[in-house]
């Protein structure tokens, strides 16, 4: 029931090779694929690319085509309100019920600014945020 | 059973030895009368042709190293005349010249035969296609299975290397059954017919596997039989012998090595003395029947372990277990032998990872360093580094228990290390020492 906010992040596996990132950004480029927010997260000699796109499907299915190893996973966004203290709302609502964020990133987005936010559990987590006056965004809402 | 000597190849220990013997005293006296070569060698160990006096004598004779035929590079070693030869081959050289070997009209006979009755062995026969992607040219890998299929009446397919979408085409096309390769290219191939959407297993009539030149684990050859639904035969040999000459039977229990074509010793490394039974060792080859380039006791380099038990299938020629390694691949970290069939081994037994790999020796000061490059499958890709983190471990935990060594891991994207159609050169050694 929670499925419209589960938004589908890609995430990629990259060494830390040279020139390996601009190649997949190019071929975004090149398929007209916008890239709202990226984020890399490193290990001992690879890389874990996590992007959001505006046609997913398209990205997957290009990536895929070049031989690039990505699958999707799935990632809640989070508004976060335009006043001191929004983050502690939407953080400690998770806190509260024993929710552990794997990671998060924000995106300052057209309207508002977002957080998004990996949690193990999406549905459980977006019924606690939702209970807790957190207002979560559908993908076509912050673009 | 069918067989190509059943007389032969079913012949009683004793009478096989009686063989032996009777071809070695006769090859020994040949050379000592019309080789310079070894009539000098054999001076110089202070032995003539009448200490020979049973097959066990053979231990007085010196050996002869790959460097032997280096030395005498191209023809020194020649052992009949110049106008007898019918062919030449070139060794693949891993390290340093090449070597030239040389064959008689007999010698391509003998290899033949000994390969043919490997074949036979192994289940084929006039029925079957076999397609030989060993390459063809100096290497002798190539010819080696093409006569010797065409001597078990088999249609054979010279599609040597390369081209491997083309060697699918082939395979779906002919209707092949059995194929010739090395076991990486045995992969390679999977791989790319997967790609071309062609399911070896389900959309060809390959059976069999003839697959050599390089040293494989069983993990690889169950990973060939389920993947692919193909039988993967081992083959042994190098143009030193003659080329690819020895196979496993149907009954996959080691390499069937002809007594009355070779004799085989497996000696300890330190000592050069023979090991008990079963213990593994080096192997050292004597050609009984070689005319125009002899190999009295030469040091193949092979680690294998030998089993002289009559075969299942009937044949009572004693057989090698699987190849370990090279004693020149072997490779010496911190003071520790390190094969890399152990690393092979080790990885194919952890579900994430591919059946690529890298080794990369290196030396940080006085200390050596390993480093195991390795294919992260697409399906185990996580999207949570911690469990990515997680699996570099466990695999540096696993090496850590095969090789009683440390190794640094790096997991590397899918389909990226270097795929090798001939020998697998795996490992990358940087020390400068
Ligand atoms: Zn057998």
């Amino acid at each position: 029931m929670y499925e419209k906010y589960k938004i589908k992040q890609l995430s990629i596996f990259s060494e830390n090779r040279p020139g390996r990132l601009a190649a997949m950004a190019r071929a975004m480029m090149d398929e007209g694929i916008n890239i709202y927010a990226f984020t890399i997260a490193e290990g001992a000699g690879y890389g874990v690319i996590r992007a959001l796109v505006d046609q997913p499907e398209r990205a997957f299915q290009k990536l895929s085509s070049m031989g690039v190893t990505v699958r999707y996973t799935d990632v809640l966004a989070v508004e976060m309100k335009d006043h001191p203290g929004g983050l502690y709302d939407a953080v400690s609502a998770l806190a509260e019920e024993g929710i552990n964020i794997e990671y998060s990133y924000a995106y300052s987005g057209k309207r508002c600014a977002v957080l998004f936010m990996r949690v193990e559990d999406s549905d459980v987590a977006a019924e606690k945020l939702l209970a807790k006056d957190v207002k979560l965004l559908e993908l076509s809402q912050f673009t | 059973m069918a067989y190509l000597d059943k007389h032969i190849e079913t012949m009683s220990r004793e009478d096989l030895e009686k063989t032996q013997y009777r071809l070695l005293k006769t090859q020994v006296t040949r050379l000592y009368s019309s080789s310079p070569f070894y009539r000098a060698r054999m001076r110089e160990a202070n032995i003539s042709p009448e200490d020979i006096r049973c097959i066990q004598d053979i231990t007085k004779l010196p050996f002869i190293h790959k460097q032997d035929l280096r030395d005498n590079y191209p023809e020194g070693m020649l052992s009949v005349p110049r106008r007898d030869l019918v062919r030449f081959h070139a060794s693949s050289g891993t390290t340093g010249k090449p070597t030239i070997v040389c064959y008689t009209k007999n010698d391509i006979d003998t290899w033949t035969t000994s390969l043919a009755r490997g074949l036979i062995s192994a289940g084929l026969g006039p029925d079957d296609v076999i397609q030989v992607s060993n390459t063809y040219g100096l290497f002798s890998g190539g010819l080696g299975f093409h006569y010797a299929g065409e001597r078990i009446g088999a249609a054979v397919v010279p599609a040597s290397t390369g081209n491997t979408e083309r060697q699918i085409e082939l395979i779906q096309d002919l209707e092949v059954t059995a194929m010739a390769a090395t076991p990486s290219y045995m992969l390679h191939l999977g791989e790319v017919a997967e790609k071309m959407g062609v399911s070896i297993k389900n959309d060809t009539k390959l059976k069999i596997g003839l697959l050599g030149g390089e040293p494989w684990s069983v993990k690889m050859r169950d990973r060939i039989c389920e993947w692919l639904g193909v039988k993967g035969i081992n083959c042994y040999g190098s143009s030193e012998m003659y080329g690819p000459m020895f196979t496993e039977c149907s009954e996959q229990d080691g390499i069937h090595i002809w007594g009355d074509i070779a004799y085989a010793e497996i000696l300890d490394q330190k000592t050069g003395e023979q090991v008990a039974p079963g213990e593994r060792g080096e192997l050292v080859l004597t050609m009984l029947q070689k005319e125009a380039l002899p190999m009295i006791r030469y040091r193949v380099g092979d680690i294998t372990e030998m089993d002289t038990e009559p075969c299942a299938c009937g044949r009572t020629h004693p057989r090698l277990k699987r190849i370990f390694g090279r004693v020149d691949d072997m490779l010496i970290v911190r003071g520790i032998n390190v094969f890399p069939s152990q690393v092979e081994h080790t990885l194919m037994s952890i579900p994430e990872v591919g059946d690529h790999f890298e080794i990369i020796v290196d030396r940080k000061g006085a200390l050596d360093t390993m480093l195991i490059r390795v294919e992260l499958k697409k399906e185990a890709f996580t999207d949570n580094i911690v469990q990515l983190m997680e699996l570099r471990e466990k695999i540096a935990y696993r090496l850590r228990g095969a090789l009683n060594i440390g190794a640094a891991v790096e997991l590397v994207e899918p389909d990226t290390l270097q795929r090798f159609e001939g020998k697998a050169r795996r490992v990358i050694d940087r020390r400068d020492i």
